[in-house]
């Protein structure tokens, strides 16, 4: 007894009690904000957007500099140069094959029949027979809405991605699997990879491999293979050790266990990667528009800079079409995979051998047919659909501008007066030093020194991009859609754990709403509440409220049954059983639900730069636009990096705080 | 005992079917087919089958039976955790099936708790905080409600330990806190069910015998369920073997092990030692015709195990008295038949 006791101290001592710490933040919130308020409007560092500081300059005379030298330079010729050619390459090829002309042809080799045969049969072989009827369907859709060329081109880049991404994915994977080393040497580039807002790397990709299908699928592959590369890490390392074990006893290399015992049996969760890694590369093949990606996100861009918001609408659904058909498809693959693997009864007649040979045969006369036909080679019609849906999107919008004004400005009023603006105007006229001392003292009392280092470095950065104004403005929109985000997060959170119904209703509409690209969610609120900072905040609500929502729920889910049930034994009401036990037990999930809040939120509030939300996210667009604010530009990328990577850490540490608190008992 | 007169708890034909429609098995002729058969055929699954017992104030009654029997479905039909199908439940005088939400709460909060196999502390909370938990939903102050959890937490044993998170502590030590918290609310019946399965043999005996400690101190109605019989034996004042979800026999230690009423409890009982359980009162005989009559004089509730010694000593029959009256005799050979099986051939 005595020395349990012993060992408990030790383990209590080192630790800070809890309501200790809360106290202390609630008396640094307390200094910093009446700080905030007495010297408001002191050394705010704000900066016109069209005035540029000497970094600014120099950054956009080192992008001068990587442009002259381009021919000259060795590494560019001999490295740079070739990468490029050959992802150019790879790129054109499948354009030409399915979605532009060539030199000696004015269409593609292959034109829309064909495709649409092919996507049939590739589906209906690999997922089923009604996954294939839907992929057909949506992609006549597409040609419907007039968009069949930008479809294809979307659906080029995307495989071009994809196809790269598990090249490099997979093999990685595999090694990160089997050597833990190795894995914890590459999760830090991961996790900055998937923590990085999309945006941010646009520009600096461009500067080494210019504007074109190098650099889209460059930034996209940065994107994508993260997902391929860890899904793939995890299903080796799932495969238990016994059966590595006996394949090793009986005498077989490292390497045939490998190919023959941990591959097979990671196979099926290799394939939900697949999936993944799709829906990565679709939503940043969209959103590589903004560098002159060619396809659908390219219509978007279009669209939202002219604040077409019909057009936009008409793509926008192209994009929600295309997604659709990529993840139900490769959803019902991954399903067939397992059901194959575990050895269960078929769901599915299964495709008998001569139905197969006779769908071979109709696609290839289809490619033959688009081959050498017009008619089935361009899509048929001007795209009336399309035409269709553009103008009631535009008569909806404007019916709505007319009618519903009075409540889209008012939620816009609402939130601005009582939410943003007060959030927004205490950290922009803070003095930077008080708001720099809180953070890095906010990282010293969570983690110590370590973390203190990170946020003051962070910082630094940011003092020296020169943009410290813009990046509270961007700050303060990201920390309202977070908060939002996390009250819906909670509260939908909590429904859906609790109740089985609720979650069969609301799981698949939150997975649609995770495979979305990014972009198409700022085409609705757009119409709705026109090109302002809130379009940018909803959007950006409705991007990682799913994600929340799923955190949280999934916390609830797996609190012990046991846990509740005491409580219910004890009396709890249900209010009770909620707030109690549920919420507390379940908040590692809701602080990792935070920290994905915050991080889906500042990507996206940074894509709102494109509709009017200012900040960082209009500097970067800027960027992009005007050869002078280039340089200002890649510093607004770097900031928003900086504000990643403090929102990251800081909520990071909060959830491995409580985690502390939080073992649960089995 | 007086059960009869005012039981602290008393069930009628009480069932618990899951599935589909489970209203229309109760009582119809596919309540007793086999499990399997039962579920291929209708999709349910009869977990207590028309259970009736009454425990009496400051019983401890015992639950028995292979894993699966239904145990933990009927501890938890007693207080509503699981909605019966059919049947009554009275608790102190009280029809818990017509009791509202409310009141149900109300009972839970003050009336009766419970102890759970997987403990089901919370995580988040220390100690005393679990402790207090029920006192703290049922809007006791602070001060009061940590007075009263200081009180019951060194009653099972954990002072020192009060302001340590549940995953610092032993698995005995967190059953402990269980117990404590079950006990905080002052209650008039405890259920436990298999509150130590998941605790290692040494462990185990420390709670077993804590709990005999503890109901010799608060006197508390207890609801016992387990799966190990040695821990029915040493803790129940009746036990009722439970499988399939009917119950096949309720009887105090010896009933059951003197007297199986079939070959499942017989096999519950085979490798038990009887002579640890049985007394005197159960071995023996009439004395035959001349016997010698003038041996010594033990009690019929002495156990064969402490007489045995000098029972085989006495070289003649040793008279078991209930006061004035003589029960029978007892012999050599019948305490060679208990402790080594009757004679063959
Ligand atoms: N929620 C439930 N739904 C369906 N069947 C259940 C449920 N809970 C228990 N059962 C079934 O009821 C039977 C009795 O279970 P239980 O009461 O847990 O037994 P014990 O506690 O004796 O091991 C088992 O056959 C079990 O499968
Ligand atoms: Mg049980």
């Amino acid at each position: 007894m005595a020395n349990a006791t012993l060992v408990h101290e030790e383990i209590i001592a080192p630790r800070t009690p809890k309501s200790l710490l809360g106290a202390k933040f609630a008396v640094l919130g307390v200094i910093w904000l009446s700080s905030a308020l007495i010297l408001r409007g002191n050394s705010t560092l704000p900066l016109d957007r069209s005035s540029l500081t000497s970094v600014h300059t120099w950054l956009s005379g080192l992008s001068s500099a990587i442009d002259r030298n381009r021919n000259s330079n060795p590494f560019f010729v001999n490295t740079i140069d070739k990468i490029r050619s050959s992802i150019n390459t790879f790129v054109n090829l499948l354009q030409d094959a399915i979605s532009q002309g060539t030199a000696t042809r004015s269409v593609p080799q292959i034109g829309w029949l064909g495709v649409v045969a092919i996507i049939g049969l590739v589906v209906a072989l690999w997922a089923s027979i009604r996954v294939a009827i839907l992929a057909v369907a949506g992609f006549i859709t597409l040609g419907l809405l007039g968009l069949w060329q930008e479809s294809m081109d979307t659906l080029a880049l995307t495989l071009a991605a994809v196809v790269l991404s598990l090249l490099i994915g997979i093999p990685f994977g595999v090694l990160a699997g089997l050597f833990p080393k190795f894995e914890k040497l590459i999760t830090p580039v991961l996790d900055f990879a998937q923590v990085m807002p999309t945006f941010v790397y646009l520009t600096p990709v461009t500067l080494f491999f210019l504007i074109g299908p190098a650099s889209a699928t460059i930034v996209t592959l940065i994107y994508s293979i993260p997902p391929a590369l860890r899904i793939t890490a995890v299903a080796i390392r799932e495969v238990p050790w016994s059966t590595v074990e006996a394949s090793i006893s009986m005498g077989s290399t490292r390497w045939q266990a490998l190919r023959k015992v941990q591959l097979p049996q990671a196979k099926r969760t290799i394939v939900v990667g697949i999936n993944q890694t799709i829906m990565a590369a679709l939503s940043m093949v969209t959103i590589a528009a903004l560098i002159d990606a060619p396809g659908l996100g390219r219509v978007v861009v279009q669209a939202l800079e002219t604040l077409n918001v019909g057009r936009s609408f008409q793509a926008g659904l192209a994009i929600v079409i295309m997604a659709v058909v990529l993840d139900r498809s490769t959803t019902a693959a991954a399903a067939k995979v397992q059901i194959a693997t575990s050895h269960k009864k078929p769901v599915s007649r299964r495709v008998t051998r001569s139905t197969k040979w006779l769908g071979l045969a109709i696609t290839l006369v289809a490619i033959y047919l688009s081959n050498v036909y017009l008619w089935a080679s361009q899509f048929p019609g001007a795209g009336l659909l399309g035409i269709k849906v553009a103008a009631i999107a535009d008569s909806a919008t404007g019916w709505i501008q007319l009618h519903l004004v009075t409540v889209t400005n008012g939620l816009t009023n609402i939130f601005s007066y009582g939410l943003i603006n007060p959030i927004q105007s205490v950290l922009v006229d803070a003095p930077w030093y008080t708001t720099a001392a809180a953070l890095v003292l906010t990282g010293y009392l969570l983690k110590g020194t370590r973390l203190a280092a990170v946020v003051a470095i962070c910082i630094a950065i940011l003092l020296v991009s020169g943009l410290w104004s813009d990046s509270m403005v961007t700050l303060a929109a990201t920390l309202v859609a977070a908060l939002i985000t996390v009250v819906l997060g909670i509260a939908v959170g909590t429904w859906v754990g609790r109740s089985m119904r609720v979650d069969r209703i609301l799981r698949p509409i939150l997975d649609a709403g995770q495979v979305m690209p990014a972009f198409v969610y700022l085409v609705p609120f757009l119409g709705l509440f026109g090109a302002t900072r809130f379009t940018a905040i909803m959007a950006a609500v409705v991007y990682a409220s799913p994600a929340a929502i799923k955190l949280v729920a999934d916390g609830i889910r797996s609190v012990p049954e046991s846990i509740t049930e005491a409580a219910i034994s004890a009396g709890s009401n249900t209010w009770q059983l909620i707030t109690k036990v549920q919420l507390p037990s379940a908040r590692r999930a809701i602080a990792l639900a935070i920290n994905q809040g915050l991080i889906y939120v500042l990507a996206m509030v940074v894509v709102g730069g494109l509709v009017g939300a200012g900040g960082l996210g209009y500097l970067v667009v800027a960027g992009f636009a005007q050869e002078n604010l280039k340089g200002k530009g890649l510093a607004a990328g770097v900031a928003i990096v900086m504000l990643g990577i403090m929102i990251d850490r800081i909520t990071q540490a909060v959830a491995d705080r409580r985690d502390v608190h939080a073992k649960t008992i089995r | 005992m007086n059960s009869e007169i005012d039981p602290t708890i008393s069930v009628h034909g009480l069932w618990k079917v899951y599935g589909p429609n489970p209203e229309k098995i109760v009582g119809s002729a596919d309540a007793f087919l086999p499990r399997a058969e039962l579920r291929e055929k209708t999709g349910c699954t009869v977990a207590v089958r028309d259970v009736s017992f009454d425990v009496s104030d400051g019983e401890v009654f015992v639950v028995m039976g292979l894993s699966g029997s239904g145990k933990s479905t009927l501890v938890r039909c007693l207080t509503r955790l699981v909605e019966p199908t059919a049947g009554e439940v009275w608790l102190e005088g009280e029809d818990i099936r017509a009791a509202s939400t409310q009141r149900l709460r109300e009972l839970r909060r003050s009336r009766f708790s419970m102890v759970f196999q997987h403990f089901g502390l919370l995580p988040h909370r220390r100690v005393t905080d679990n402790v207090a938990y029920g006192l703290e939903i049922n809007g006791m102050s602070k001060s009061a409600r940590y007075e009263r959890a200081m009180e019951v937490i060194s009653l099972v044993g954990l002072e020192g330990n009060e302001n340590n998170y549940p995953s610092e502590l032993s698995g005995g030590m967190q059953q402990r806190v269980g117990l404590a918290r079950a006990l905080a609310s002052d209650p008039d019946v405890m259920f436990f069910d298999e509150p130590f399965s998941a605790l290692d043999p040494l462990i185990r005996r420390d709670m077993q015998q804590e709990v005999i400690r503890l109901h010799h101190e608060v006197k508390k109605t207890m609801v016992f369920i387990t799966h190990d019989l040695a821990e029915a034996l040493k803790l129940g004042d009746r036990i009722a073997i439970m499988r399939d979800g009917a119950l096949v026999q309720v009887g105090t230690p010896e009933e059951l092990v003197a007297t199986p009423a079939d070959d499942y409890v017989a096999n519950f009982v085979r490798d038990f030692p009887k002579s640890h359980i049985l007394t005197l009162r159960w071995i023996a005989r009439d004395p035959t015709s001349g016997e010698d009559l003038g041996g010594p004089i033990l009690a019929p509730t002495v156990i064969v195990r402490d007489a045995a010694r000098q029972i085989l000593e006495a070289g003649r029959p040793v008279r078991v008295m209930d006061g004035e009256r003589l029960l029978g005799v007892v012999t050599a050979d019948e305490i060679l038949s208990v402790i080594a099986g009757p004679h063959h051939g």
